[in-house]
């Protein structure tokens, strides 16, 4: 069978939800990457692999939903900037243009001595190499009183989609001069300046709709990513309209009474209208299954590939990894999933290997036409991936600078989801 | 196009590797000759600029007060996007830039409006800087007069321009690019980089490498490219098309 039908053929299996076994006769003889999650790190690892290895490895793409939405920009969605619509991303592209083996399934076990993976629905496929890049996963307890039941109550909106929803309708609805409160992860979570970009859109939107509303963060953490700038742009847009309680004053010991809609802020109990709680953080389930994860709750790896320091034949990308010093962030992952990438590929075809450059840039914005940034670049160290240069944003600049970095952080979204995706 | 790169290309070697080098390798240039200035300038600039009392702007902006004055600032001038582009990201007119851009204007701005295809001859450049300077406000501290020894290392730049790109390494690294530069060639407030001509990439990303080119992403980028990887990534940008 040519490449083109093959990959037609592959596009068709997929679409009937038939894919499984008839590929995987197909794909004989070739080696096997099998890739868990089809986020940021995992889809552009799958990407990159099918697309320079021109057919020459068989890809297959373990993810359960059919449509992903991004974290990046849900914020601005939240703030009414930007269109849910566009925060969706299909896999369509992935299995006709590149003739990825997208499986929508769990992944729900991995042997590593046999080298296979098992499915939620019962299958087993067997890897030469896996690549793991499941997201987060929320730390059972860390916020007392809340649990996964309660997130219709009180939503994270950490996992994009109808959470995010969600949380804009309840911060819509929420009756006149009533409190936002926001209970913010200790460190590391992913995206270092999500929480404070989504307070500053929150504030628009209360700005606009319901003026007298407060805004209440309880933070475990004594500083936060970009805090001047966000400091700053809050006291010109917002003046008056935020606290943040730091571990100072309690906002590291708070419960939480989804059922009363109340928070205890080191004791005392106070009444809220809608109560964002972003737990503490660990690597998706599945690294853990796979016993790739450390007593911190994240996936080591070796800063010069992202292999696992556990398994050779495994690479751990994006938010679950331990590699050092780039945040957990989208543009991480996808950095990330092409080092992988090249190195699976020589790996598994004795492909060149170039060595290992890592970047990241967080853009955020505060208001209208107001956004800042923050990034560095990476390189391996000796034992974990370290940061080489970096820029942020400086407080006082002028309003067409700030303008102008908000439109590039459009383009960004725009480049990287094409990465991504194809 | 080769001649107009490597015409950039000395300027910026010559001005940029300034802290980089030895001091015994600097060697001491003449000041420039306003009076020669100002025949450079009747010659090639007057058609389009004014300078001096009364002046106004013209197909391109009056000149005065050009030193320390942002790219693009002139109220009422319809400039060029790629120009404002570049003064909002802080591109502010010196010797060195002002330099840049005389010698190649498109490739210090891209889509500049100035159709201009540049000066290529530096005792020339000189001169009209120091002509340009005395319509400053206050020419003692632009530092053309001390020092008055600037580096050149001209010999390097010819290297730089010959390398022949790695076009397999080039793919490799446009992976770090490719996550804001979209593939496709579309710009959405992030500017295209598929299907330049090579010169003009190398020296574009030399101007940020070097500080001339305002924008912090794309200086950090720079940055840690070495003369290689540029010129492999100019190869496989310049064998995309649109
Ligand atoms: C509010 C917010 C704003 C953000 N803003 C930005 C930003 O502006 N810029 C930026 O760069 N980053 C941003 N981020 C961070 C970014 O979203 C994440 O860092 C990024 O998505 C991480 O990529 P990943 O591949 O590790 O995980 P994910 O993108 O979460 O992908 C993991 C995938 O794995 C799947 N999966 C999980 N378990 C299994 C399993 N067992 N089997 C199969 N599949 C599984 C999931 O369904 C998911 O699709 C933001 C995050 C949030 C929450
Ligand atoms: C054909 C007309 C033309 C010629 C010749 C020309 N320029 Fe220009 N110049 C322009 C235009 C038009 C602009 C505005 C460019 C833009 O918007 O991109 C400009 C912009 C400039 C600027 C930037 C000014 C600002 O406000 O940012 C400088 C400096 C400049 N020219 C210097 C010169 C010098 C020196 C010469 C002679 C060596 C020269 N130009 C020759 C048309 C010309
Ligand atoms: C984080 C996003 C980002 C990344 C990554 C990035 N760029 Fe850029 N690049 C930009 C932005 C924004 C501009 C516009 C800068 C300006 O306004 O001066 C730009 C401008 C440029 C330009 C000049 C374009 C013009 O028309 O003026 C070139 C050339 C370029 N980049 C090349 C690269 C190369 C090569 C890489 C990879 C090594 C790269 N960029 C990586 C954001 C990025």
């Amino acid at each position: 069978m040519s490449l083109i039908n093959r990959r037609s053929f592959l596009a068709t299996a997929a679409a009937a939800s038939a894919a499984l076994s008839a590929p995987m006769v197909l794909a004989q003889g070739r080696p096997k990457v099998i890739v868990i999650g089809g986020g940021a790190g995992g889809a552009t690892a799958a990407r990159y692999i099918a697309k320079d290895s021109d057919g020459a490895i068989d890809v297959t793409l373990i993810e359960p939903t059919r449509q992903y939405y991004t974290c990046f920009f849900s914020n601005l969605y939240l703030g009414g900037f930007w269109e849910y619509e566009n925060l969706g991303h299909s896999y369509g592209t992935l299995a006709s243009e590149y003739g990825i083996n997208v499986v929508h399934d769990w992944a729900v076990g991995v042997d590593r001595d046999a080298k296979t993976v098992s499915l939620a629905g019962g299958h087993t496929l067997p890897y030469d190499r896996l690549i793991i890049a499941p997201g987060i996963d929320f730390v059972d307890g860390s916020v007392p009183g809340w649990d996964i039941s309660a997130q219709a109550r009180m939503p994270h909106a950490y996992k994009a989609g109808s959470q995010t929803q969600l949380l804009k309708h309840q911060v819509e609805s929420m009756r006149e001069g009533g409190t936002f409160a926001m209970v913010a992860p200790p460190n590391p979570y992913r995206c270092p300046p999500g929480p404070y970009e989504r307070v500053s859109m929150v504030a628009h939107v209360l700005k606009e709709r319901n003026p007298t509303a407060k805004i209440l963060i309880l933070d475990p953490k004594a500083n936060f990513s970009k805090q001047a700038l966000f400091e700053d742009g809050w006291s010109r847009h917002y003046d008056g309209m935020i606290e943040r309680i730091g571990p100072d004053f309690g906002g590291g010991n708070v419960e939480v009474r989804p059922e009363a809609m109340e928070v205890v802020i080191d004791g005392e109990v106070q009444a809220v209208d809608v109560c964002n709680v972003i737990p503490a953080q660990k690597a998706g389930r599945i690294a853990h299954l796979a016993g790739v994860t450390d007593e911190g709750g994240w996936a080591p790896v070796t800063p010069t590939d992202m292999r696992s320091r556990v398994d050779d034949s495994i690479f751990v990308l994006g938010d679950s990894s331990n590699q050092g010093a780039m945040p957990k962030s989208g543009f991480s992952a996808n950095s990330q999933a092409k080092v992988a990438a090249n190195n699976v590929r020589a790996d598994l075809t004795g492909s060149r290997v170039f060595p290992a450059r890592y970047s990241n840039t967080c853009w955020s914005l505060i208001g209208t036409d107001d956004g800042i940034k923050v990034g560095a670049s990476y390189e391996p160290g000796t034992d974990q991936i370290e940061s080489v240069s970096s820029f942020i944003s400086a407080v006082g600049e002028d309003a067409g600078l700030r303008q102008r970095t908000y439109e590039e952080s459009i383009g960004w979204y725009e480049g990287i989801t094409a990465d991504i995706f194809g | 196009m080769h001649r107009f790169g490597l015409i950039l290309i000395a300027t910026l070697a010559g001005v940029l590797a300034a802290p980089a080098i030895a001091q015994t390798q600097i060697r001491a240039e003449a000041l420039g000759d306003p009076e020669s200035g100002q025949t450079v300038f009747l010659r090639d600039c007057a058609f389009c600029h004014q300078i001096g009392s009364d002046a106004r702007n013209g197909v391109g902006p009056q000149l005065n007060r050009i030193y320390d004055r942002g790219a693009g600032s002139i109220d009422g001038f319809n400039y060029s996007p790629g120009l404002r582009r570049m003064g909002v990201d802080g591109l502010v007119w010196t010797y060195e830039t002002l330099d840049a851009y005389i010698a190649n204007p498109r490739a210090l701005v891209s889509g500049t409006r100035m159709s201009y295809r540049g000066l290529r001859d530096e005792q020339e450049r000189h001169d009209l800087l120091a002509y340009l300077r005395a319509y400053s406000d206050q020419p003692q501290n632009i530092p053309e007069s001390a020092p008055t020894a600037r580096p050149t290392l001209p010999e390097l730049s010819t290297d730089t321009l010959q390398i022949v790109g790695d076009p397999e390494y080039g793919e490799y690294l446009s992976g770090e690019c490719i996550t804001c530069h979209q593939r496709s060639g579309a710009d959405q407030g992030i500017p295209s980089i598929v299907g330049w001509f090579e010169e003009d990439f190398v020296v574009a990303l030399h101007a940020y490498k070097q500080g001339l080119r305002p924008h912090p992403v794309m200086q950090m980028m720079a940055s840690r490219l070495d003369d290689e990887q540029i010129a492999a990534l100019a190869a496989y940008f310049a064998s995309l098309n649109e």
